[in-house]
């Protein structure tokens, strides 16, 4: 027997071939159920391929079975991080179809309800990506806002997340007095407090720009080709708010600026993010200031629900009551498409009715399924680590982009 | 009709349809507006060149969504709308195209990308083919699913459920039992037309009733 010594290649010699590696679909940087297929050159990505659908369940099928009205809380449950954005694509295109106007406290109240929402929703974005690329305390103190933001729900609908609470021809239940001077209160003291220190924690640390600046910068022109929008498209530089360009309800009487990006990386988005939060509370402060007294519901009984002591005395209450829940209203044939400005973009509604009571047909556009398509894009020649940071840019919650 | 909702407030401009209108050309079926949007009917095998007319020579920059209609009753049966957003006119408008089962409808990912996943979920959904789309798997609903769920004839509560087998250790598919029937309550009132006998009723059917 003889012994040879085998001789090490030197470097470079070796070939080493790409590897796949599945990432998720229970990854606590997925945010969600996301499953990647990545082929990796080492730690670099060459190919990406996400796999989307695990949280699928058929909100669009329950919804053309359903009566309108039952339908509106399969809205709060797409995007539970931001439900009352979700709900609002929905009654507008209800509101649309019927052309029913919407007393002037309830476009009032749904608009600053809707900016608290993106206050909420951004708290635990802004949080969850700080946490991605490595760091603790912001998190946990801008939960505590969120925290503040899901009481405020709770007085005004009684449910901390699915408030249901938006409802076509204005809002469920007026809100109490007291409620609106807290909101008020917050805005002035302890959300500016807590967010400024917050970020003072991340927006200037090395670590946190070494692990954004450029990373999956995204140009003007392909944000547009991917279908981009909210803060994923104005990260990139482009200044499209619908909020601004179509406004809905009051937002014509408000005044606030859109943040744009300059370079369209995940620092970009992280900054636009954390500047539409003080903006939001720059409508609400305003909100808050000229919000009228005065009905919160439409009060075209063939729509909106009379009230209960109305029904103790009324027969025709009564009977509108009935109707109203258990056969619901009728809207009349046609289609739209509805979009609105949710904390994390375009959230659309393409509703079309037969004139039954019943949607025939309620198509979701979610934000997040043309962002994710766009991660092969983002993420290709990008580090594997570089992948949490991209998603938590991106900002995707499955509920929505999965239905 | 005066608008009193206050639906996202977009505003046609100035002569706009004349100018889909000279866009498309022949390609154009029909121009309806309707709750002050505009709906294009558009031929399916000139949908590639229409997009792209529109997108060009009418600044539609943005393809926001693909929606899948299903109309049992109609020949065709399957509708395909895009949504487009033009950002520098702010305005949208859809555009429609009809198709059948076995008609595939050309694909528009060479002009936006974002197309790949937005056909694929029709694909998914109502089994509508897309020529050209080179990834035609399905994305929403479990790998090796069959059927197309958003069909009308698609049952709501599908035809399979799952559930994890202890004695098997792993996930068994099962034919789906429900404890009660699925309940679908008709509200229209008799006198408005519903098609459902009353008990009791039955002769009034073959009668001089009327009804169908």
């Amino acid at each position: 027997m003889s012994l040879s010594v085998e001789k090490s290649p030197t470097t470079g010699d070796e070939t080493i071939e790409n590897y796949t590696i599945n990432f998720g679909p229970q990854h606590p940087a997925a945010h969600g159920v996301l499953r990647l297929v990545m082929e990796m050159d080492g730690e670099i990505i060459e190919r990406m391929d996400p796999h989307v659908g695990l949280l699928h369940r058929g909100t669009e099928k329950l919804i053309e079975h359903k009566t309108y009205l039952q339908a509106l809380p399969y809205f709060d449950r797409l995007d539970y991080c931001s439900p009352l954005g979700m709900e609002y694509s929905y009654v507008l295109a209800i509101e649309k179809l019927l052309n029913l106007e919407v007393p002037e406290r309830a476009q009032y109240l749904r608009v600053l309800f809707a900016e608290l929402t993106r206050i909420c929703n951004h708290m635990l974005n802004l949080g969850a990506h700080v946490m991605d690329v490595g760091a603790m305390s912001p998190n946990l103190w801008l939960f505590e806002l969120r925290e503040d933001c899901l009481n405020f729900f709770e007085r005004a609908s009684g449910a901390r997340m699915h408030s249901a609470w938006f409802r076509p021809g204005g809002v469920h239940q007026d809100v109490p007095l007291k409620l609106l001077t807290d909101i008020g209160d917050w805005v002035d003291t302890r959300l500016p407090e807590l967010f400024e220190d917050a970020l003072s924690l991340v927006v200037d640390n090395r670590i946190f720009k070494q692990r954004n600046v450029d990373i999956a910068t995204v140009s003007k022109e392909d944000s547009i080709k991917w279908g981009f929008s909210g803060p994923m498209i104005r990260g990139s530089g482009i200044p499209w708010d619908i909020r601004k360009s179509q406004p809905y309800d009051v937002y014509d009487r408000m005044e606030f600026d859109v943040p744009v990006g300059t370079k369209g990386d995940c620092y970009d988005r992280f900054m636009v993010r954390c500047e539409e939060v003080r903006q939001s509370a720059r409508i609400i402060k305003q909100c808050l200031q000229e919000i009228p007294e005065g009905p919160v519901c439409s009060d075209d009984r063939k729509v909106s629900p009379p009230k209960r002591a109305e029904m103790k005395q009324s027969m025709e209450a009564l009977i509108h009551h009935f109707k109203l829940y258990t056969e619901g209203f009728h809207v009349p044939e046609g289609s739209v498409y509805v979009a609105t400005e949710s904390p994390k973009g375009e959230f659309g509604v393409y509703l079309i009715s037969d004139g039954s009571n019943k949607p025939y047909r309620c198509k979701i556009r979610p934000t997040a399924f043309s962002h994710l398509q766009a991660m092969e894009m983002m993420c290709k020649g990008h580090m594997l680590a570089d992948t949490t940071a991209i998603i938590g840019a991106i900002d995707v919650v499955f509920g929505e982009c999965d239905r | 009709m005066t608008v009193l909702n206050s639906a996202p407030a977009v505003t046609h401009p100035k002569g706009i349809k004349t100018a889909l209108r000279k866009a498309l050309g022949k390609k154009l079926l029909s121009l309806e507006e309707a709750h002050g949007e505009i709906a294009l009917h558009v031929v399916t095998a000139k949908l590639n060149e229409a997009m792209i007319a529109l997108r060009d020579k009418c600044d539609y920059q943005q393809l926001v969504e693909i929606a899948g209609v299903d109309w049992p009753d109609r020949q065709p049966r399957f509708e395909v709308v895009y949504c487009l957003l033009s950002l520098t006119r702010n305005h949208r408008i859809r555009v429609h195209v009809a198709t059948e089962e076995e008609v595939p409808v050309p694909t528009v990912t060479d002009i936006w990308p974002v197309a790949g996943w937005l056909e694929r979920e029709v694909f998914d959904m109502y089994g509508v083919l897309f020529e050209g789309n080179h990834d035609l798997r399905r994305i929403l609903t479990d790998y090796g699913f069959e059927g197309h769920p958003q069909r009308k004839d698609f049952p709501l509560t599908g035809y399979v459920e799952l559930r994890y087998s202890e004695e098997e250790k792993r996930v068994k598919y099962e034919p789906v039992e429900l404890a009660q029937d699925f309940r679908n309550f008709d509200f229209m009132s008799p006198w408005e037309g519903a098609d459902y006998v009353l008990p009791g009723d039955e002769k009034a059917e073959d009668g001089k009733g009327g009804k169908k």
